[in-house]
């Protein structure tokens, strides 16, 4: 069997992870490349469907990346998230895969080495979890062939 | 307007798991303000129906669909052309919108995905209370509008029992005991004359007791 590597989706806020992850280039600081950016206005945009829609899509893990508590740059978009994250890990629950496949994460726009911290702790995770179950056959079959 | 719950999750698989491909009917009327039956909610049921079914080698199709409210032929009419194209239909409306989806379409199965569990209103967003049972019979004018039949717990008519302490209810300690409201509201108004009033016991005819219940406008009727 080859070697699993998860395809992960990082919901990024515009002006804080998106910014650190921006940086965290500029530093030359490494983090796995099987994160999967995708920029928003602010995470208070996320809702569960986001979310669900990424793991049916094939992501072996999903996360979403706000600015700090109290930093929020629309007041409270990041407070608005991180309930919905939660309420969203018991949805892939009933489902059959496991909530530590999905987290919310804090940072500001001047923690590159954090983004690439969090990437690389998130990327060891869903590597030890292993594929999503709905990824399993399709990991088995591209093993065998 | 009628607050509803989503089923448990494993119920609504069981109910459609000899389908292959289904529909997902969502309901824009009180369903949808309560979150538990709009469209967003027919987009999240469905992917995880999707998703559970995949994982268990069955994949599921689904058609998402939503409708303006479901209690109401006009709009009812509006799927008929897409039933050929499912074997049965899931309906995210409250009980009646079921009921009316299941007297519509003859030979198509109909299966609930919510609970439909009281008549209320939003304390704030996403948080439902209950505010009336239907009883058919209106106390309100006397209890400065407040409703003993829904709120008090016995659905008492004349005062307060025993069990109030503190203004709250012996069930629970959360939960407001409905005539210290109506006295507190009562002595607000300078109306607590009302409450010297004998109030009879309810005619519970007017409530599902009298069998199931019409009301008609007859300058409607043709």
């Amino acid at each position: 069997m080859s070697e699993f590597e998860p395809i992960i989706i990082a919901f990024c806020c515009h002006y804080c992870a998106y910014g650190a992850a921006d940086l965290a280039g500029s530093m030359r600081l490494e983090y796995p490349p099987n994160i999967r950016v995708i920029r928003l206005p602010c995470t208070g945009k996320v809702t569960p469907i986001f979310l669900l829609r990424a793991f049916e899509k094939g992501a072996d893990g999903v996360y979403v990346a706000g600015c700090l508590e109290g930093d929020c740059h629309f007041i409270h978009g990041n407070l608005v998230a991180k309930p919905r994250v939660n309420f969203t890990k018991k949805l892939i629950q009933e489902v059959g895969l496991e909530p530590e496949r999905l987290e919310m994460f804090n940072m500001s726009a001047a923690m590159g080495p954090r983004f690439a911290e969090v990437a690389r702790e998130f990327y060891d995770r869903i590597k030890k979890l292993g594929p999503s179950p709905l990824n399993k056959k399709a990991h088995v079959t591209s093993a065998a062939a | 307007m009628v607050i509803g719950e989503r089923k448990p999750f494993d119920e609504i698989m069981k109910m459609i798991e000899d389908h292959n491909k289904i529909m997902v009917l969502g309901c824009g009327g009180c369903v949808t303000v309560c979150l538990t039956g709009g469209q967003e909610e027919v987009r999240v049921l469905s992917s995880q129906l999707r998703m559970a079914r995949e994982k268990d080698g069955k994949p599921l199709e689904i058609i998402e669909k939503t409708i303006e409210r479901q209690c109401d032929p006009e709009y009812i009419e509006g799927v008929q052309a897409l039933l050929p194209e499912v074997d049965a239909i899931l309906s995210m409306a409250c009980g009646a919108g079921v009921n009316f989806m299941a007297e519509t379409y003859m030979g198509k199965p109909i299966y609930p995905a919510l609970n439909t569990t009281f008549v209320g209103g939003s304390k704030k967003e996403g948080y439902y209370v209950e505010r009336c049972q239907t009883c058919g019979d209106c106390k309100l004018y006397y209890t400065a509008g407040i409703c003993p039949i829904a709120r008090c717990s016995k659905s008492l008519l004349n005062g307060p029992c025993g069990g109030s302490a503190k203004g709250k209810c012996e069930i629970n300690p959360e939960v407001d005991c409905a005539w210290q409201l109506i006295i507190d509201r009562l002595k607000s108004l300078d109306q607590m004359n009302r409450y010297e009033d004998f109030m009879a016991a309810n005619d519970w005819r007017h409530n599902r007791d009298g069998g199931p219940r019409t009301m008609i406008r007859e300058d409607f009727q043709r």
